[in-house]
C-alpha cells in the first residue's frame, strides 16, 4: 500500500497537479476570505472562518474531483493497471495507497489555510477572541468530507476509461452527497422519511461537526460513506478488466 | 513442474476464449504459445499471471494453485503484458524502483542496477519513459518483470514491434535468460519462436493444436515435399519440366521461373541441371523453400 501511496503522491508532485490542485484552492479561499466583499472577514468584522468552512466544500467538489478523475481510468486506459494486478499486492491496497495520497493532498492543501486561523486569532478584539472548537471542528468535518469526496472520486474513476467522464461524475456525486439528499429532503417529498434522506447527504454532518462538536454520529456516517465508496470502488475495478 | 494447466476455460461473454486447455512446462525450458490473434494466447498468460480468473480448470505455477495462492505466485514469476503499459511520466529509474518498492525487495538499487544491466538499459537509465524509443520501452518492461528475479517468465509477444536489431537483441537476451528459468512466451511470428523456444504450443480458437518440440512438429505436420525456385536464363517448356523424376507439380510464375513440388525423399538438383542443359540453358537462379514453421501452421491453424 505504501509503494502505491508514495507513488501517487510523487506522480502528482511530478503532474503540476499537486501545485495546480493547492494554489487554485489557496487562492478561491483566500479571495473569499480575505478581499472579496461579500462576506469578508475584514468587513463583517466577525472573528471567525466561516466563510473558508462554507466555501471550501463547494470548492473541493471541483478539485477533488479533478485529483481522483485520472487515478484508475488512467490505469485501466494504459493498461498499466495489468502490471499492478500481477505483482504481490492486493486490489484492497491498490485502493487505499491511491485514497491516502489523494486525502493526503487534500491535507496539504487546508495546512496552509492555519495561517488564516492565526491571523484571525490575532486581529480579534480582544486578541485571540476565536471559538476554537468550532474552528478545531470544521476543520475535523473538512477532512472528513474531503476523504469522503475523494473515495467518491475514485469511485468515478474506476467506473469509466474516460477522464473527463470520471471527472464530471464526480463533480456530480459529490455534489449531490453534499447537497442533494439536503435539498430533497426541503422538499418534503418524503413525509416521515424526509429526516433519513437528510441524514443521508453529507451537509447535516458537515454543519453538526462544524459547530464544534464531534459526535461519533457524524463520524460513524462519514465512515460509512468512505467505506461504501471504497467497497463499491473494489467490487467494479475487477468487473473492469 | 513448473507451469501446469489443467483443462483451463475461460469465457468471456458467453465466448470460449480457451477451451478445455492442459500442459506442463517443466524446469529451465523456453516454451513458444504460437497462434493466431485471438487464439487465446494471452487469456492463457493472463490466468497464469493472476490477472484474470480462470472460467474452470486449473493453472499451478511453481505447485501453487493460481487463483488461491495468486499472492505468494506473484513474488516469484514475471510479467511482461502483450502492450507493454509504462507509467510515461516516470523515469525508468524511478518506475523500477516502485516495482521493486512493490516488491519489497530489500537492496531496491542492486536489484535495480542488476536489470538494468542485463536489459542493456545503461544509457537510457536516466529518462523519463515516454521519451524512449519502442525498443527501449520494451527493454522497461522486462526489466520491471525481471526485478524479483522470477524462477517463472511470462512474457506476451516480447519482440512485437521492435525493427530487427532490436529483435535480435530481446532475443539474445531471452535466450540467455532461459538458461536457468522457465520461460513461456507468445508470438505470432513464427520465426521466433523457432530462434529461440526448444518447445512450441500451437493454440488456435482456444485449443491446442500441437505440443511438441519444433523437430517434431515439422516431422509429424510435414508435407513430405519440397518446393523450389528456379529461374532459367531462356524460356524452356513447362510440360517437359514436370517430367523429371519425382516432380510431383510445377507453377510457372513466367516463361522462365517455375516453382517446382517435388517429393521430399528425392534431390532433383541434378536432374535439373541436365534439363538446363539439355535445353540448351542456364540456371541463373535456384532456391530451395525449407520447410519452415510458417507453412506447418498456417496448415495446422487453416485445418482446425
Amino acid at each position: 500500500m505504501l509503494s502505491i501511496f508514495k507513488k501517487e503522491i510523487r506522480s502528482f508532485l511530478s503532474s503540476l497537479i499537486a501545485y495546480v490542485v493547492i494554489v487554485v484552492f489557496l487562492l478561491i479561499i483566500g479571495l473569499f476570505t480575505w478581499v472579496f466583499a461579500d462576506g469578508n472577514v475584514l468587513i463583517l468584522g466577525h472573528a471567525n472562518l466561516d466563510i473558508l468552512f462554507f466555501m471550501a466544500p463547494w470548492v473541493f467538489t471541483f478539485l477533488i474531483s479533478a485529483i481522483t478523475m485520472r487515478s484508475f481510468s488512467e490505469e485501466l486506459k494504459q493498461g498499466t493497471f495489468e502490471i499492478l494486478s500481477t505483482k504481490p499486492i492486493t486490489d484492497i491496497q491498490i485502493i487505499l495507497g491511491k485514497f491516502f495520497a489523494s486525502v493526503a493532498l487534500v491535507v496539504f492543501a487546508l495546512l496552509p489555510t492555519v495561517v488564516y486561523v492565526y491571523s484571525i486569532y490575532k486581529l480579534g478584539q480582544p486578541q485571540g477572541n476565536l471559538d476554537m472548537g468550532a474552528t478545531m471542528g470544521s476543520y475535523i468535518g473538512l477532512l472528513l468530507l474531503g476523504a469522503s469526496y475523494v473515495s467518491i472520486g475514485l469511485f468515478a474513476s474506476v467506473i469509466t476509461p474516460n477522464q473527463i467522464v470520471a471527472f464530471i461524475l464526480g463533480l456530480f456525486l459529490c455534489f449531490f452527497f453534499y447537497v442533494g439528499f439536503q435539498q430533497l429532503s426541503n422538499l418534503s417529498l418524503f413525509g416521515s422519511y424526509d429526516s433519513f434522506v437528510q441524514n443521508l447527504g453529507i451537509q447535516l454532518h458537515y454543519d453538526s461537526i462544524s459547530r464544534g462538536v464531534v459526535d461519533s454520529r457524524d463520524l460513524a456516517y462519514f465512515v460509512s460513506l468512505i467505506f461504501t465508496f471504497i467497497s463499491l470502488t473494489f467490487l467494479t475495478l475487477r468487473r473492469r478488466i | 513442474m513448473s507451469i501446469e494447466v489443467q483443462n483451463l476455460t475461460k469465457i468471456y461473454d458467453g465466448q470460449k476464449a480457451l477451451d478445455e486447455v492442459s500442459f506442463s512446462i517443466g524446469g529451465a525450458e523456453i516454451v513458444g504459445f504460437l497462434g493466431p490473434n485471438g487464439a487465446g494466447k494471452s487469456t492463457t498468460m493472463k490466468i497464469l499471471s493472476g490477472h484474470i480468473v480462470e472460467t474452470s480448470g486449473t493453472a499451478n505455477i511453481l505447485g501453487m494453485d493460481v487463483s488461491k495462492e495468486s499472492l505468494e505466485i506473484k513474488k516469484r514469476i514475471g510479467y511482461l503484458p502483450e502492450l507493454n503499459p509504462l507509467y510515461g511520466d516516470m523515469y525508468v529509474r524511478e518506475y523500477l524502483f516502485f516495482i521493486a518498492d512493490i516488491h519489497k525487495i530489500k537492496d531496491t538499487q542492486k536489484a535495480i542496477n542488476r536489470v538494468i544491466k542485463s536489459t542493456g538499459l545503461e544509457r537510457e537509465s536516466r529518462k523519463k519513459i515516454s521519451q524512449l524509443s519502442k525498443g527501449y520501452k520494451q527493454r522497461v518492461g522486462l526489466a520491471q518483470a525481471l526485478i524479483n528475479d522470477p524462477d517463472v517468465l511470462i512474457l506476451d509477444e516480447p519482440t512485437s514491434g521492435l525493427d530487427p536489431n532490436q529483435m535480435k537483441e530481446i532475443r539474445s537476451l531471452i535466450l540467455s535468460l532461459g538458461k536457468n528459468k522457465t520461460i513461456l512466451l507468445s508470438s505470432h511470428i513464427m520465426q521466433e519462436v523457432e530462434a529461440m523456444c526448444s518447445r512450441v504450443i500451437i493454440l488456435n480458437k482456444g485449443k491446442i493444436i500441437a505440443d511438441d518440440t519444433i523437430e517434431a512438429i515439422k516431422k509429424n505436420w510435414d508435407m513430405n515435399t519440397i518446393q523450389t525456385h528456379v529461374k532459367f536464363r531462356d524460356s524452356v517448356n513447362g510440360a517437359e519440366l514436370s517430367l523429371i523424376d519425382g516432380v510431383e507439380s510445377i507453377k510457372s510464375v513466367d516463361e522462365k521461373t517455375f516453382v517446382i513440388v517435388s517429393k521430399g525423399n528425392v534431390d532433383i538438383a541434378e536432374e535439373l541441371f541436365n534439363f538446363a542443359i539439355a535445353s540448351n540453358t542456364i540456371i541463373v537462379e535456384q532456391k530451395e523453400q525449407e520447410k519452415s514453421l510458417e507453412s506447418i501452421f498456417q496448415k495446422l491453424t487453416n485445418h482446425a
